[in-house]
């Protein structure tokens, strides 16, 4: 098989405090979308979203914190066998930023040692109520080696730029794992046999 | 969405001065503890549409079933920091509870009913053997297999496989596959003399076929030892090797998973979050919790006996547990990453059963080449260690282990006159049979109806 036509499966999780709009990015990526009340958890499992790159295609498995995040009640599941992770925050609150920065360390503390992060700083249109520099922002990201950018999920700006640099820092061979583990299916029919 | 962060605390009239909401002040149920039971129930009304919050005084999800990393399981026996010698702490998932899930039990059913298996990745148990005159031997799980096993001579053979067929094609509600035999009025032990079987094979169809943790079925009617035995029957032939599977990262995975499907339908999660009183009203009903100066309210609260009073809930009995750290598979049984041995009662010398589940690394429980190994039964002797030593002896040299020593607990009401749903403790047997029909029982009383359990076999694709 020829790598342009691989498809590369990843886990992404979002964290962030509540309402940086976390859930509105996922859903201008997935379904270009944006609801100014989007609600608070967008009621599905995970959404899944295609990137195309020059050499192969990435296949994101998004997870939304679903809520579990404001008491900070994640569970280990949550951040287990996550390949990428997007840490958001509101440009236009600075306690956001203070969040993200913990919420970083806490999936480096919990996360696979590998995950690749990136910090996205949202409500990029909402720039006259900017409470967080971008310089600022770049520097903790630099300083962490982890990407940044500012994001508008009202009006898309980066919103795909975002997923298409996380795409490309992947590692596209990764390790095989070796386990013959197998997700739980309903038995065809009941279909039995005894010794 | 609101631009300004965390939402204005709601304010209530029923709030006493001085008191703030907890989470959101208002719910239809309020949970206490995170372990399996309370996790599928409050997964179960939110997809329903009720506001559940959910709450639990340990950092972590489980409760009593928890699977902890290493630091959390030295913290939990206060058995002081743990030795950097076992590897990476996040590579530890340890159980408190040992069981396995019966690939065709109910609790597999509840997974698939609710979608909850698409958060999780399965293992067949590699084996599941049995004590017998002082060996350890593999229970069949192939006609081949039961044809070489030394368990029973020749004839015996054939009588077991006689009986086995009989039992497989044996329908309650089907006059015609009865042969004759009334298992709602025969014993156990009149069907196994009908059969001719001997004594020592009572035994071990009993004890590590139909998982009887003593002697009192054999002298009951049969039938519903009989359908233990067809689920371990259908549950062998469903994937392999045993009839038990298990998650990979340990069964904690089970009630995160389960909480998951009640936090994307809108339920509330506290960990870290202790609840001081349960409010009652002049009827007696409870109304509410609270926490601090925090207060929630609710049509109802539910949980595991831990968070009540005691009137509320009853000692059904105690479980000793034995967690032992292990460089090595439990030995003579062909170097399996993971087995049951189960040690019937008689054999040596004791009423209650005695089970070693035993997990390694491609489990995901453990470091690389570090095994677990768990000892439980019920406590029949003065000293819990005299209790689980028949199972300790089979272990070979033990790195560290950590004894526990649990009541367990029943509730004195059925939730109906105090509004107050308590589970069960978690039962001292290695599979979750007892603790799914807790489960099932728990459901109805909140809800009033019976959980269908029937499965949609649609694919799991998709958005839920």
């Amino acid at each position: 098989m020829s790598s342009s036509s691989r498809v590369h499966h990843f886990k992404l999780v979002l964290l962030g405090d509540t309402a940086v709009g976390k859930s509105c990015l996922v859903v201008r990526f997935v379904r270009d979308e944006f609801f100014e009340f989007q609600e608070p958890t967008i009621g599905a499992a995970f959404l899944t979203q295609t990137v195309q790159l020059d050499d192969s295609t990435v296949k994101f498995e998004i997870w939304d914190t679903a809520g579990q995040e404001r008491y900070r009640s994640l569970a280990p599941m949550y951040y287990r066998g996550a390949a990428a992770a997007i840490v958001v925050y509101d440009i236009t609150n600075p306690d956001s930023f203070t969040g993200a920065k913990s919420w970083v360390k806490e999936l480096q503390r919990r996360g696979d040692p590998n995950v690749v992060i990136a910090l996205a700083g949202n409500k990029a249109d909402l720039d006259s109520r900017r409470k967080v520099e971008f310089e600022e922002a770049n520097a903790y990201a630099e300083e962490n080696g982890i990407l940044h950018l500012e994001t508008s999920a009202k009006n898309a700006n980066n919103v795909k730029s975002l997923f298409v640099e996380i795409a490309g820092k992947l590692p596209k061979n990764p390790p095989q794992q070796e386990r013959e583990a197998f997700p739980l299916m309903p038995a065809q029919q009941e279909s039995r046999s005894c010794c | 969405m609101s631009e300004e962060g965390e939402p204005k605390k709601p304010t209530f009239d029923w709030l006493p001065e001085g008191m703030e909401p907890l989470a959101d002040g208002e719910y239809d149920a309020i949970v206490m503890g995170t372990g399996l039971k309370e996790c599928v129930i409050s997964g179960l009304l939110s997809v329903k549409g009720k506001r559940v919050l959910q709450m639990d005084r340990n950092g972590y999800y489980g409760g009593d079933g928890a699977s902890l990393n290493l630091s959390n399981l030295f913290e939990k026996f206060q058995a002081g920091e743990a030795p950097s010698n076992l590897g990476a702490n996040r590579d530890y998932n340890v159980d408190l509870i040992p069981k396995f899930i019966m690939a065709c039990g109910n609790l597999t059913k509840m997974l698939l009913h609710t979608k909850v298996t698409r958060y999780l990745d399965f293992k067949s148990i590699a084996g599941s053997y049995v004590y017998k005159g002082g060996k350890i031997l593999k229970v069949p799980a192939t006609p081949e297999e039961a044809l070489r096993s030394p368990l029973m001579g020749l004839f015996e053979k054939r009588r077991f496989r006689k009986f086995l067929l009989y039992v497989d094609q044996y329908k309650e509600d089907d006059p015609k596959t009865y042969e004759e035999r009334d298992l709602k009025t025969m014993t156990m032990r009149q069907l196994y003399e009908h059969f001719g079987l001997q004594p020592d094979t009572h035994q071990f169809i009993s004890h590590a076929m139909c998982l009887q943790l003593d002697e009192k079925h054999m002298d009951l009617p049969a039938l519903p030892t009989i359908k233990e035995l067809q689920v371990y029957i259908y549950s062998l032939s469903r994937y392999g090797t045993s009839p038990y599977i298990y998650p990979l990262y340990g069964l904690g995975g089970l009630p995160e998973g389960f909480s998951r499907i009640c936090a994307i339908h809108g339920g509330t999660f506290m960990l870290n979050q202790d609840v001081d009183e349960i409010l009652f009203n002049d009827k007696g009903e409870a109304y509410g919790v609270k926490a601090g100066n925090m207060m929630a309210k609710a049509a109802m609260v539910i949980g595991d006996p831990s968070y009540f009073s005691s009137d509320k809930i009853r000692p059904t009995g105690s479980v000793v547990r034995c967690i032992c750290i292990l460089d090595h598979p439990v030995p003579n049984t062909n170097n399996a990453e993971s087995v049951q041995v189960v040690i019937p009662g008689p054999q040596v010398g004791r009423v209650n059963d005695v089970f070693v589940c035993a997990l390694g690394h491609s489990l995901q429980v453990s470091a690389n080449g570090v095994y677990i190994a768990i000892v439980s039964t019920l406590a029949e002797k003065s000293e819990p260690d005299e209790d689980v030593a028949p199972g300790l002896q089979m272990l070979g040299p033990i790195l560290k282990r950590f004894t526990s020593v649990t009541t367990t607990y029943e509730p004195t009401g059925d939730g109906s006159a105090d509004k107050c749903f308590i589970s069960k403790s978690f039962d001292g047997t290695s599979h979750f049979e007892g603790d799914c029909e807790d489960l099932l029982s728990l459901h109805k009383r909140i809800t009033g109806e019976d959980l269908d359990m029937n499965i949609n076999a649609d694919s799991v694709e998709g958005d839920y």
